[in-house]
């Protein structure tokens, strides 16, 4: 499998009245065509910083790049002009975002708004470019008649609206997919449909999909490798099995803990204690210490190097093999 | 309209004045006096006039105009294109300065552009329409001869009127586009368009502007009918025999029947109009087209 998207230490800050927040605190990231890498995090966490980050659309300023690469099919996407980036847009990356009552215009029909992605990017005329969207509505399962591609976003439920924004993002099959948390506005029931479509379409075009959520129940439906991200940098990374089974950090651990399970029902649901802190004051050390369990005072003064403990399984804590959580508690 | 007939009908027989003294002339005496009065009807109890005027209204007769005699629907008729043109051609000023400097403002926000428009605004809105007109005149009549000086019939007399009731709007208009503009632009869909890779123009100008025309376009519909107002004040600057110059000499000859229809009149172009602008919003904005 070769490396379709890499960052490496990826650094944004942004210029703010209360101060300058540190969004993204080096963040590396590996994800291999054809895999499903699922970023995981609380909100606030860096997410769709990232994800904004790999599409070039980062407001600049006040946001700022300070260090680090985006390396997408070996080029590095920070070193690209503006137009290049647009290039890449829509037909290499495609994006789907959490609502899709949002992003979609409220103005423009849907057929409108898939062919004038295949116009941007293929020298083809209205007529064709209609035809394509029809197929690529079918595709998504939304049938193969023309109601839908006469029909503006409101007049669509709010599945069919996220069916219409996916049938957007791989029109021009593009080799990555980022999907922004694309189920979250969703019920639960249509959650677990759209997900295999993504699946579905994942295999059809052999895409990599960034698929960006804080449900690790989700998560753990469609990935094949899940990041963890905490206040702006990456604490564990690991193969699905590999985190679940045997998480390092004790951040991920918590977050696992805090999953409801059907086998343990009566007891008390885990949570964890305090929010993840503000971008302007990030605390120094492990960034997690102040939650932490097991922090003593080595957390608070030093930052706690990523290292490979299992065979790609990477966490970024002091502890690791040391000393562990209680579940039982 | 029942209630605006009913308040026009009651205040212009509330302010002083007379239309059979203004007809008879100061040496008439009073049996003169007495006998206009009756052939205008004026002389009947108020409630009288009033049911009958009302009567009339109801099947589009305006009645006739105590002075010239003519049908006042026949003066308004005469005058209406006149007016018209330059509110319309005010309104088409006001939007082809507005629109165009009020999305360029917000898609440059602190440019040059954008300070320019600010700078259009703030002084447009601050100096009074027949200020900028008698400006207008003396710059481009008087010392240029750019432009006739006063009179009708020509489309060219009705550049500087245009002119000077446009740029007034214009301002309003400016603003709101701006505003409007922004944000739209601020909007989820406009990261979406972005990411499919569509070009800053396309983003800007297809999907922002179509979505912030909509307030623009209601407001651009309330514009035109103030520019119908503020045409009696330009019409009198510029000389123009327009709709304002007609009821502003039937206030002061207390032509009744002509106020009466005049005001019944401008407040049904304003009806009109309004539910023109209803109709083009549904066009533009799918959301509350009836399915």
């Amino acid at each position: 499998m070769s490396r379709l998207l890499e960052i490496k230490n990826l650094d944004v800050s942004f210029e703010q009245e209360q101060g300058l927040a540190r969004a993204l605190r080096g963040v590396d990231f590996l994800l291999s065509s054809g895999e499903t890498h699922a970023l995981v995090g609380e909100s606030g966490s860096g997410k769709t910083v990232t994800s904004m980050a790999i599409m070039g659309l980062l407001p600049i300023p006040p946001g700022k790049i300070n260090q680090g690469e985006i390396l997408f099919q070996g080029k590095n996407l920070l070193m690209l002009t503006e137009s290049e980036k647009r290039i890449l847009r829509g037909k290499e990356i495609g994006m789907i975002f959490q609502e899709p009552a949002k992003y979609l215009n409220p103005a423009y029909k849907i057929g409108e708004q898939i062919a004038e992605t295949l116009m941007t990017h293929f020298q083809t005329d209205r007529k064709a470019a209609t035809q394509q969207a029809l197929e690529f509505l079918h595709l998504v399962g939304l049938g193969k008649n023309k109601r839908v591609l006469g029909s503006y976003p409101h007049e669509l439920s709010g599945g069919m609206k996220q069916r219409a924004m996916i049938a957007m993002a791989i029109c021009c099959h593009p080799a990555l997919l980022i999907a922004d948390e694309p189920t979250t506005a969703l019920d639960v029931t249509l959650q677990l449909q759209i997900l295999r479509l993504i699946h579905r379409l994942k295999r059809k075009f052999t895409m990599g999909i960034l698929f960006i959520s804080h449900d690790l129940g989700v998560v753990n439906e469609i990935s094949d490798k899940i990041s963890v991200i905490y206040a702006g940098k990456i604490v564990e990374s690991a193969t699905k099995n590999q985190l679940f089974e045997n998480p390092l950090h004790p951040y991920t651990k918590l977050l696992l803990l805090s999953i409801p399970d059907a086998a343990k029902r009566g007891t008390r649901l885990r949570v964890i204690p305090g929010t993840v802190p503000d971008a302007e004051h990030i605390p120094a050390g492990c960034s997690f210490h102040p939650r932490c369990p097991l922090a003593e005072d080595i957390c608070h003064g030093e930052i706690p190097a990523s290292i490979d403990y299992d065979s790609g399984h990477f966490a970024a804590c002091h502890f690791v093999g040391k000393k562990w959580i209680d579940s039982s508690k | 309209m029942l209630i605006i007939s009913t308040i026009v009908f009651l205040v212009i027989r509330v302010i002083p004045g007379d239309p059979a003294l203004v007809i008879a002339g100061i040496d008439a005496s009073e049996s003169d006096i007495k006998a206009i009065r009756a052939k205008l009807g004026t002389d009947k109890p108020i409630l009288t006039q009033y049911v009958d005027w009302i009567w009339k209204v109801m099947r589009f007769d305006f009645d006739t105009s105590m002075i010239s005699g003519q049908p006042v629907t026949q003066l308004i008729l005469e005058r209406l294109p006149l007016t018209l043109t330059l509110a319309l051609m005010g309104l088409v000023i006001s939007i082809f300065i507005a629109i165009p400097l009020g999305v360029v403002s917000a898609v440059k926000r602190w440019s040059a552009w954008d300070y320019l428009g600010m700078i259009f605004s703030q002084i447009g809105m601050a100096i009074p329409s027949f200020w900028l007109g008698i400006i207008l005149l003396l710059l481009l009549s008087v010392k240029i001869k750019l432009f006739p000086l006063f009179g009708g019939g020509t489309l060219k007399h009705l550049v500087l009127p245009a002119i000077s009731l446009g740029i007034a709007r214009a301002a309003v208009l400016l603003r709101l586009t701006r505003a409007a503009m922004i944000e739209e632009l601020s909007k989820e869909y406009v990261v979406a368009a972005r990411s499919k890779g569509l070009t800053e123009r396309m983003v800007n100008y297809k999907h922002a502007l179509k979505n912030a025309l909509l307030p623009v376009i209601t407001i651009a519909g309330i514009q035109l009918g103030y520019m119908l107002g503020g045409a009696i004040i330009i019409e009198q600057v510029f000389s123009l025999p327009g709709l304002g110059r007609l009821f502003l000499f039937g206030v002061y000859q207390r032509d009744f029947p002509l106020i009466q229809g005049g005001v019944v009149f401008v407040a049904f172009i304003f009806s009109f109009i309004n539910f023109t602008v209803d109709i083009l919003y549904s066009v533009l904005n799918p959301r509350i087209r009836i399915s």
